[in-house]
């Protein structure tokens, strides 16, 4: 039987997953000590993908709205770092991490603001339309370098005039700690949040908005301030692609990054909050492998897209369980759309 | 401000914001009547645009690339329709967004796969190489006053069909109340498959269209999808007269924004899409919510 309320949150909903994830996490701490130096690399792109998947993940899997714009924050807490980085010296992780979370979530609490008076397709060809307007800056101006970009000069891990003695050979490692970190502190606090009320009602907008309404929630603000706070944390996962490349450019704003993290977010599966996490990770291992073995790296991120879309509607952890029972008719072909009211509570056994 | 300069950005931005229409109007039907988001549709655009470099380039005319253009669209989007997006009219949003995405890349790829990554200019058609004399200081294209010409013929067949016969009034049906079309006994299949096909006809039109009034190359459907997009938006949801006025708006709006003021051009349609939501979210010619 599905615990309905960890089915709302999006938590984890046994111990052997809760097992299994405490396992990824440990993997992952202890990974760069077992594989090459280009592979640390590689990896820490893929948390960096993660985080921004994961912010995503809050509005498309919690709260039912998908939007095709948030690359725009992603891409916005990047170019903070540019903005403020003076030419001469590198600042402090502890200065541009917040400016950078603070541009993204204000520029998302504007953007949000606007774009959910909308709802459905609209929503999606707005936040799609305000994304472009982002990239349009940073493109076609020379705030952040133009079309071709800038490099920056990296943030470096000190307080105030304490600085962590690193080796240049050690660097990349720290990167990848510094990202593992805040990606578990994220997915963490995303927990927590969605296990509180707002979560409930966020998850509650996604089931049936309008019994939410008639319950008297102002649904709009629980929606514009998950706007907000995905924003944030998608400025946070800019920041540290911009400290981990040294280099800034209007692709990370463009909308193809947007999609991008919603085809993640589909690979992992919506029903949980570890799966963009997973699909991240996936799906810069198949961009990595798709580089390897041919010069199409677009033909295979297409085909890799419409296999999932035809074929595991729930994505990675879904389809595995769905291998074990094959189910027909399949799930690409056209169903009934499901009754609008769901049946009535039904007496669980535990 | 000369008056001469002020006519020719006038009337660049009527033509423009009619191949505009073209565009927005098969993205606004598609969705209006089968709900669902066809971000390939820029795609379409680029199609008909390489259709008409190729068939210049191979017969050296663009009147063979126009009907060349047209059964092309009306062929790709019976094929996609029948083969993919009839499967996905009740699946979630998220998967129609990424199946159409994942179309986009596919097309780019089949592009610069036959065709390669260089741009192309398309020449303009002999017979109208010329200019027409409007005052005797001014005169204008009259390859723009044909594409204008044209777009405004295509307008009023696609209100006639739309607003005067059987099919259309199923159309409008659709667009409004799309469960009572199914309870009346109408096969929706058909009229799902023709909408498409001729929504996507459009956009190859389009294309052929502009190919030589801005000359071909990779992602050029990027651009167009997204404005189109602001088209539908400010437009209102399904309403093809509402695409039409908004298209023209768009595109005096960017034409004359780009002449005026070229350093911020590019944002004045942004800030007029984020006015109108604030003042109608439901679009200007849309319903009230």
């Amino acid at each position: 039987m599905i615990d309905v309320a960890s089915e709302a949150e999006l938590a984890p909903r046994s111990r052997s997953h809760r097992l299994l994830l405490a396992f990824g996490a440990v993997l992952l701490a202890v990974l760069p000590f077992g594989i090459p130096e280009f592979y640390t690399g590689l990896v820490t792109t893929g948390l960096t993908a993660a985080m921004l998947a994961l912010s995503l993940q809050l509005l498309v899997g919690c709260t039912g709205l998908v939007s095709l714009g948030h690359a725009a924050f992603y891409g916005l807490g990047a170019y903070t770092v540019y903005a403020i980085t003076p030419a001469d010296h590198a600042l402090s992780l502890v200065l541009t991490l917040p400016a950078a979370a603070a541009v993204a979530g204000l520029a998302a609490l504007l953007v949000g603001a606007l774009s959910l008076r909308t709802r459905g397709f609209f929503f999606l060809m707005v936040t799609l339309a305000f994304g472009q307007m982002v990239f349009f800056i940073f493109h076609n101006t020379k705030l952040g370098g133009g079309a071709d970009g800038a490099y920056l000069m990296r943030p470096t891990l000190s307080l105030f005039d304490w600085q962590l003695p690193l080796t240049r050979r050690q660097r990349p490692l720290a990167y990848y700690y510094v990202s593992l970190i805040l990606l578990m502190a994220m997915y963490l606090g995303l927990l927590l949040l969605l296990r509180s009320l707002f979560g409930r009602v966020l998850a509650g907008i996604r089931v049936n908005e309008q019994r939410m309404l008639a319950l008297g929630f102002n649904t709009y603000r629980y929606k514009l301030a998950a706007f907000a706070i995905a924003g944030l944390l998608a400025g946070i996962a800019g920041h540290m692609y911009a400290m981990k490349e040294g280099f800034v450019n209007p692709e990370l704003v463009g909308w193809h990054r947007s999609a991008e993290a919603l085809l993640m977010i589909l690979l992992g599966g919506l029903a949980t909050l570890s799966g963009p996490i997973i699909g991240a990770l996936a799906f810069t291992a198949i961009g990595e492998v798709a580089q390897l073995i041919t010069e199409r790296k677009l033909l295979v991120e297409g085909l890799v897209i419409l296999l999932v879309v035809l074929t595991l509607p729930k994505g990675l952890s879904g389809g595995l369980s769905g291998l074990a029972a094959p189910r027909w008719p399949p799930p690409w072909l056209p169903r009934r759309p499901p009754p609008s009211r769901p049946p009535a509570e039904t007496p669980r056994h535990g | 401000m000369d008056f001469p300069g002020l006519l020719a950005q006038l009337l660049n931005g009527l033509q423009y914001g009619l191949l505009l229409f073209l565009i927005a109007s098969g993205l606004t039907l598609i969705f209006g009547v089968m709900g669902v988001i066809n971000l390939a549709h820029g795609s379409m655009f680029m199609i008909g645009a390489y259709v008409a470099y190729l068939v210049t380039a191979r017969w050296g005319s663009l009147w063979l690339a126009l009907p060349a253009a047209a059964l092309g669209g009306l062929l790709v989007g019976a094929a996609l329709e029948a083969g993919l997006f009839r499967h996905f009219y009740a699946r979630e949003h998220l998967d129609q967004v990424l199946l159409t995405f994942a179309l986009i890349l596919l097309f780019e790829e089949l592009r610069s796969f036959l065709v390669g990554n260089d741009f192309h200019s398309v020449p303009i058609p002999a017979l109208l190489d010329f200019s027409v004399p409007i005052t005797p200081h001014f005169a204008y294209s009259a390859y723009r006053f044909a594409v204008i010409a044209i777009c405004l013929l295509l307008a009023a067949f696609l209100f006639l069909w739309i607003e005067r016969t059987r099919m259309g009034a199923i159309i409008r049906a659709a667009a409004e109340k799309p469960e009572m079309v199914d309870v009346l006994g109408i096969d929706a299949r058909r009229v799902h498959l023709t909408v498409f096909a001729v929504g996507t006809a459009l956009a190859l039109i389009a294309g052929a269209l502009a190919a030589p009034l801005y000359s071909v190359y990779p992602n050029m459907g990027d651009g167009v999808l997204i404005i189109s997009f602001v088209v539908v938006v400010i437009g209102g949801l399904g309403s093809v007269s509402g695409a039409f006025w908004s298209a023209l708006i768009l595109g005096l709006v960017d034409t004359l924004g780009a002449a005026y003021a070229p350093r911020v051009a590019g944002l004045a349609v942004y800030v007029l899409m984020a006015a109108v939501l604030l003042w109608r979210p439901t679009g200007l010619f849309g319903r009230r919510a």
